[in-house]
């Protein structure tokens, strides 16, 4: 026998004697596979496209409530930052039905008692460890007047340490001090919102302003951003938050009273709260959620009707990231049924492809290729297609986001890890949904596949 | 003569124009091939022994449902005997797994068809180069010996044509061109003049004398006298045997 001639005749052209097949991977077969692939997309451009629509929605989908849902955490995030991490918020909430007259506190008969009281506060503190600081203040509403210019502004009497507690800042000047409390001096703090209104042209640092008939120096200025929204409905307050003035305690406690008398609709209603708010601050922010309840355990033994309410800004937050969590689920089952449905999708095409092009696979097969050649044939041409789908779906999911955030106003975030996850689960679901049909062109027996018409 | 010479730089085989040597290329052992139906079974084949030469143009023909069509399946690795051996070179088909035939079809054979069956969303170069990809040929390469194909069968200003835009002609040297491609073997043709007007026809017919004078084999099955004629050796089959085997005398 002729060896020469059974052992397949090397091309002899000249010039290239490299010219010897290779095996395992090759690069170029991945190549042309993947041309074949696309080429053979793009002449059914309509029905690829529609086929990949279930995955475009899905993966939009995915990212665009990610985004969402992450802006909300991270709203809340926020809201939590400026409470305080470690802080438990106490408020006088006026009870639903007040008995006319109390025998409690020291106000005419007349008058409404209710909310905290530094007894309560002590009682917290003495059976609590671990309160690092408890700063009470007091809110009453009043007229604040600079010549001609008046605001309704809520006067917060508090302490030196209220701004620190709150993760507030002064815009200038500077916080009234130790001495200006146990004086009862007459400085204030004013809000932004109030200094501007009160002083739309000059620096109101160093002027006065008037509360009844008393005289308060300014001595700085607070940011109004972190106000928080959270200390809406408590007692005496029902101006937005940004409309605070701060003065020591002690001066608000001397000037305005305890009671305080409102003028309403049938006459006169009189009220009389020692503390209108108290933050405590905790030094282990692990055992915060666990004193929030021992608190109101406390409060609950001593207040007869719920005059009080607790805040702690943890559990607020771990509701906002349970409620986040709820969300991430809902959008995770809608995307999912949406990527079930596109994969679907591709399967069902990539099935009718393998039927049309049963005298391909014949020809191919005839032609050398291995079962395996046509299975990755098919299955890059699946992957193809859902990955086309996939990066539409980005484009897309990153789109809604911002039209999400500029119509409703919400805070919404992309993260790159969700355009990244999204398109990998679209990829992942070609592979899963191509391999069926990818299996059933490459069984095709290539005699029967070639005589296909 | 031109086209002649670049034949013979391609095969690099050493044999005198039109004689066919002594070496086998391809040996049929008692091929029977039995279809099975459900309970019932057909023998389609029974008992075939055949041997071809380096460099043999064989012709094989018969009646419609005398078993050429399996044979040539058979011939092609496509499809495998029941029993018997099949050798293709010193290899044994008969035992070979999916993908051993495979690589034995795109090392060893070149296939033409009666419907050209080329691929419809390549150009007539990437149709010729397919193959040679299968073969794990670099991209250069590939191309060189495509480009060298294409002006063989003198299709070179058709190079980005997509099929349709070919004559059936065009169309059957291109699947000519591709059969070429990995230097095969044996070529095997199954009618490949049948789609074809006469002219065309009698062209392809020319390529394949050119091919014979360069010593490839060649085994291609036909039920036209006409188109056997050409050939070194016929093959006559009948009722899935061998009803005859004749040779050209020199």
């Amino acid at each position: 026998m002729n060896d020469a001639a059974l052992n397949k005749p090397a091309l002899s052209n000249p010039g290239s004697s490299q010219r010897r097949p290779q095996t395992g991977f090759n690069f170029v077969r991945f190549k042309k596979i993947t041309q074949v692939g696309i080429k053979s997309i793009y002449s059914h451009g309509l029905r690829s496209l529609l086929t990949v629509l279930g995955i475009v929605i899905g993966v939009a989908a995915v990212i665009a409530m990610l985004a969402v849902s992450e802006g909300a955490s991270f709203e809340a995030q926020q809201q939590f930052r400026d409470l305080g991490a470690s802080n438990i918020l106490l408020k006088s909430v006026k009870p639903a039905e007040v008995e006319e007259s109390s025998n409690r506190g020291f106000g005419p008969p007349q008058a409404i008692v209710y909310g905290l009281t530094t007894a309560d506060i002590t009682a917290i503190r003495d059976s609590i460890p671990g309160i690092t600081n408890v700063i009470a203040s007091r809110i009453v509403k009043k007229n604040v007047w600079n010549l001609g210019y008046s605001i309704n502004a809520d006067v917060v009497g508090t302490a030196v340490d209220y701004p620190s507690s709150r993760n507030y800042n002064l815009r200038s000047g500077r916080f009234f001090s130790e001495t200006e409390v146990r004086d009862h001096g007459n400085v204030v703090v004013l809000s932004d919102e109030v200094a501007n209104a009160l002083f739309p042209i000059d620096n109101p640092l160093g002027m006065t302003i008037k509360i009844d008939s008393d005289y308060y120096n300014i001595v700085g200025i607070m940011e109004s951003e972190g106000f928080s929204n959270l200390g809406q409905n408590q007692a005496g307050s029902s101006n937005s938050a940004s409309t605070r003035i701060f003065i020591p305690f002690t001066s608000s406690k001397s000037r305005f009273g305890e009671t305080t008398t409102r003028q309403t609709a049938g006459g006169m209603e009189r009220e009389t709260v020692q503390l209108h708010e108290a933050i405590i601050q905790i030094d282990n922010q692990e055992a915060v959620i666990e004193i929030g309840e021992i608190i109101e355990q406390i409060l609950k033994r001593r207040h007869k009707d719920v005059d009080y309410a607790i805040e702690v800004p943890l559990a607020l937050l771990r509701q906002a990231e349970e409620s986040a969590l709820r969300d991430q689920i809902v959008a995770g089952a809608i995307a999912g049924i949406s990527l079930l449905v596109g994969g679907i999708g591709i399967m069902n095409i990539m099935l009718a492809s393998v039927t049309e092009r049963t005298r391909e696979i014949g020809i191919r097969r005839a032609l050398g290729a291995k079962k395996k050649d046509i299975i990755t044939q098919f299955l890059i041409e699946a992957v193809i297609l859902s990955g086309v789908g996939g990066l539409i779906g980005v484009v897309l999911g990153i789109i809604i986001p911002f039209v999400i955030s500029a119509v409703w106003g919400m805070t919404t975030i992309v993260t790159p890890m969700a355009p990244i996850l999204a398109f990998s689960i679209s990829a992942l679901i070609g592979v899963v949904f191509g391999i069926y049909p990818s299996m059933r062109a490459a069984d095709m027996d290539p005699v029967e596949a070639l005589r296909h018409e | 003569m031109s086209e002649s010479t670049v034949i013979s730089e391609h095969s690099g085989t050493v044999l005198k124009p039109g004689v066919s040597s002594n070496t086998i290329v391809a040996s049929l052992n008692d091929i029977r091939k039995t279809y099975y139906m459900g309970a019932l079974s057909v023998e389609v084949l029974h008992g075939i022994s055949l041997d071809f030469y380096h460099g043999d143009y064989i012709s094989i023909m018969g009646p419609s449902g005398c078993g050429k069509s399996t044979l040539m399946n058979i011939l092609g690795c496509l499809d495998q005997p029941t029993t018997g051996k099949y050798f293709l070179g010193d290899e044994d088909t008969s035992l070979m797994e999916d993908d051993e035939l495979s690589s034995i079809r795109g090392a060893r054979l070149g296939f033409i068809f009666q419907s050209y069956n080329l691929i419809q969303q390549l150009n007539v170069l990437e149709n010729i180069e397919m193959p040679l990809f299968y073969q794990g040929y670099s991209e250069t390469d590939s191309h060189e010996i495509a480009m060298g194909l294409v002006q063989r069968v003198g299709l070179e200003d058709r190079v980005d044509h997509k099929p349709f835009e070919l004559s059936g002609g065009q169309q059957q040297r291109v699947a000519i061109a591709r059969a070429l491609a990995v230097d095969p073997l044996i070529i095997l043709a199954d009618e490949p003049t049948g789609n074809l007007d006469t002219k065309s026809g009698a062209e392809i017919l020319n390529l394949f004398d050119e091919l014979h004078q360069q010593g490839k084999t060649l085994i291609m099955v036909t039920h036209s006298d006409e188109l056997a004629e050409r050939s070194q050796r016929w093959v006559r089959l009948r009722d899935g045997l061998v009803e005859s085997d004749e040779r050209r005398s020199a």
